[in-house]
């Protein structure tokens, strides 16, 4: 079996409130093959939330190894999570997380600067664009794109840059039923056209349904896989 | 990219962007000001001086060269210049402060009219009464006096028997007697003014008279002329000094104040920022760059609005204040608003670049 692009052992998370230590992730081991659409779904507290900021580099692990696409998050300062957020991980918020300023391909071109690209689209990616239906609104700024456009154009500029994992946040958590499932197809085609490897964080079993596997997690732990 | 990203944030602000470039601006501006107040006035005073059209100053051993003093030299002096060789006429006046930097000279209208040639009178004519007085068209304009009103100075009023094109020695002038009278300096004027037959015995002459009079301030028009000049003045530079450094605290303050709002209000977005992969040094640099850009802003509104200031101070009270522009100072402006505005935004780009990434995504 290949080396899985995403390979997590014993993860412990510990937050400290107050005086009181909160205990995020207890133990979490997960492997995830490249190119999987994979669902960690539970409810609020069930501790996805915090996996989800280890493996995009957002925070740190108390205990336990990540390691994405060869690198151990566990071992990376605030200078090696900058740089794997650059070129490893792109994000997808509940809500959209879009620059209020820029336009829609603003938004995109931005990630790609800071993570070094320069110099214009390529032309797969413009391709992706008309993919994602959003290749018509791209002078627009967020404000004046519906809540499926914004999330779509999201979706682009967490590809942008060609990271081995995507990272999504309750993608559909702040969509209509039909953007939702829009949105679901398209974290679903991407995942199928382009083999992009997908972690997609729900709360929503229909969400959930649309990927290859759903890990669940209950008080910080996997409960099933 | 980013240059985009700051410009069309400031652009998003474009009211909070204004004004703070415009709090700037006024910074500059009063910096601006100040100087070509300092420098507009003594080039004032300076033309006025040279409109005396005397070869040689002398001012008493205890007057410094620019006080607003009044009476310090005897005026038996004047007899004692005029059997100088080479002195073909003496004129002196007396200064009297009529409130602020404003100051009336006394005078002996035929001693200086014999001296400097006839004042160019645009209304009216010379003193016919002791509470006479002659006031320039600057002055004239500015309080809307003309000949026959009164001028209410020193504790009386003065009749305006005429006036004159400005531009040679004081703005008011009255009869030298009433003067001395009115403030108590009988026998004594502020200053000697000689004229010598030919200007090439200048040095001859301040040299015979520094002989006779080592203490003395006996100047040459030219020397008189060059201490007309803010270096030459280390009260006015030290107020200057003293502004550019307010300057700098309110430029501070203003830019603190301004960058700690905007690093709140986008905290999300920094923290957007830092998920797509910005280091603390980027998110440093964007706010930098913001900052450069309100400096620049406002300078250039600083430039612009001492221009107004410029032209407000010459036209509504040029007989009290006047004021030049000053363009070898735009640079320094620049610099000081360029610092205190970098100042201001250290502590706000040190706590956007600090903030917690995960924090700043879910701020509301």
């Amino acid at each position: 079996m290949a080396e899985p692009i995403i390979r997590i052992r014993d993860l412990c998370k510990i937050y400290r409130l107050g005086d009181v230590d909160v205990h995020a992730l207890r133990g979490v081991s997960l492997d995830v093959p490249k190119g999987e659409f994979l669902a960690i779904a539970g409810p609020s507290g069930s501790g996805k939330s915090t996996l989800f900021h280890i493996l995009g580099g957002l925070t740190q692990p108390t205990s336990g190894s990540v390691v994405v696409d060869g690198e151990d998050l566990a071992q990376l300062g605030d200078t090696g999570r900058t740089r794997l957020r650059r070129n490893k991980v792109g994000f997808v918020f509940q809500r959209y997380n879009l620059l209020p300023t820029l336009t829609a391909l603003g938004n995109i071109e931005i990630a790609r600067y800071i993570s070094g690209h320069k110099g214009p689209l390529e032309k797969g990616f413009l391709e992706l664009l008309k993919l994602l239906k959003i290749d018509g609104r791209l002078d627009h700024k967020p404000r004046a794109l519906s809540g499926g456009e914004q999330q779509r154009v999201a979706i682009a500029r967490a590809l942008v840059n060609h990271p081995a994992i995507l990272l999504a946040d309750e993608p559909t958590g702040n969509l209509d039923t039909e953007n939702a499932l829009a949105v679901l197809d398209v974290l679903r085609d991407l995942n199928r056209r382009l083999g992009q490897t997908i972690l997609m964080i729900t709360h929503n079993p229909e969400a959930a349904a649309y990927a290859d596997r759903i890990a669940h997690m209950r008080d910080g732990r996997i409960l099933e896989d | 990219m980013i240059n985009r990203l700051v410009f069309e944030n400031l652009r998003h602000r474009k009211l909070r962007t204004g004004l703070t470039a415009l709090s700037i601006g006024f910074q500059v501006t009063m910096i601006l000001t100040v100087v070509g107040l300092s420098r507009g006035m003594l080039q004032d005073s300076a033309n006025r001086a040279r409109g005396v059209g005397a070869d040689i100053w002398v001012k008493s051993p205890d007057a410094s060269i620019m006080s607003l003093s009044s009476g310090t030299l005897p005026q038996a002096m004047l007899d004692y210049y005029a059997r100088q060789p080479h002195v073909a006429h003496v004129a002196g006046s007396l200064m009297a402060v009529i409130g602020g930097v404003s100051t009336a000279s006394g005078i002996d209208f035929d001693q200086l009219t014999a001296l400097s040639g006839p004042f160019h009178f645009t209304e009216g004519g010379p003193f016919r009464g002791p509470n006479d007085v002659i006031i320039d068209t600057w002055y004239a304009e500015q309080n809307d006096k003309r000949v026959g009103g009164t001028v209410r100075m020193l504790n009386r009023d003065w009749r305006v028997c005429g006036i004159v094109q400005s531009g040679r020695l004081a703005r008011l002038f009255v009869p030298l007697a009433t003067l001395q009278d009115a403030t108590n300096n009988h026998g004594k004027v502020s200053q000697a003014f000689l004229k010598l037959d030919d200007r090439r015995n200048t040095n001859a002459v301040i040299a015979a008279l520094k002989a006779e009079q080592p203490d003395y301030k006996i100047y040459s028009i030219e020397e008189f002329l060059s201490q007309f000049s803010p270096e030459n003045l280390p009260m006015l530079r030290a107020f200057i000094y003293v502004i550019e450094g307010l300057s700098i605290v309110v430029g501070f303050l203003v830019v603190s104040l301004t960058m700690y709002t905007t690093v709140l209000e986008r905290t999300r977005e920094i923290g957007i920022l830092k998920a797509l992969g910005a280091a603390p040094a980027d998110i440093m640099g964007m706010l930098a760059r913001e900052t450069v850009l309100l400096a620049v802003g406002g300078w250039i509104a600083g430039i612009l609005l001492s221009f107004a200031a410029n032209f407000a101070i010459n036209h509504f009270v040029r007989a009290s204040l006047q004021s030049v522009i000053t363009p070898d100072w735009w640079p320094r402006v620049f610099a000081i608003a360029l610092v205190a505005s970098l100042l201001g935004a250290i502590y706000p780009g040190l706590r956007a670049a600090r903030q917690d990434a995960i924090e700043a995504l879910s701020y509301e």
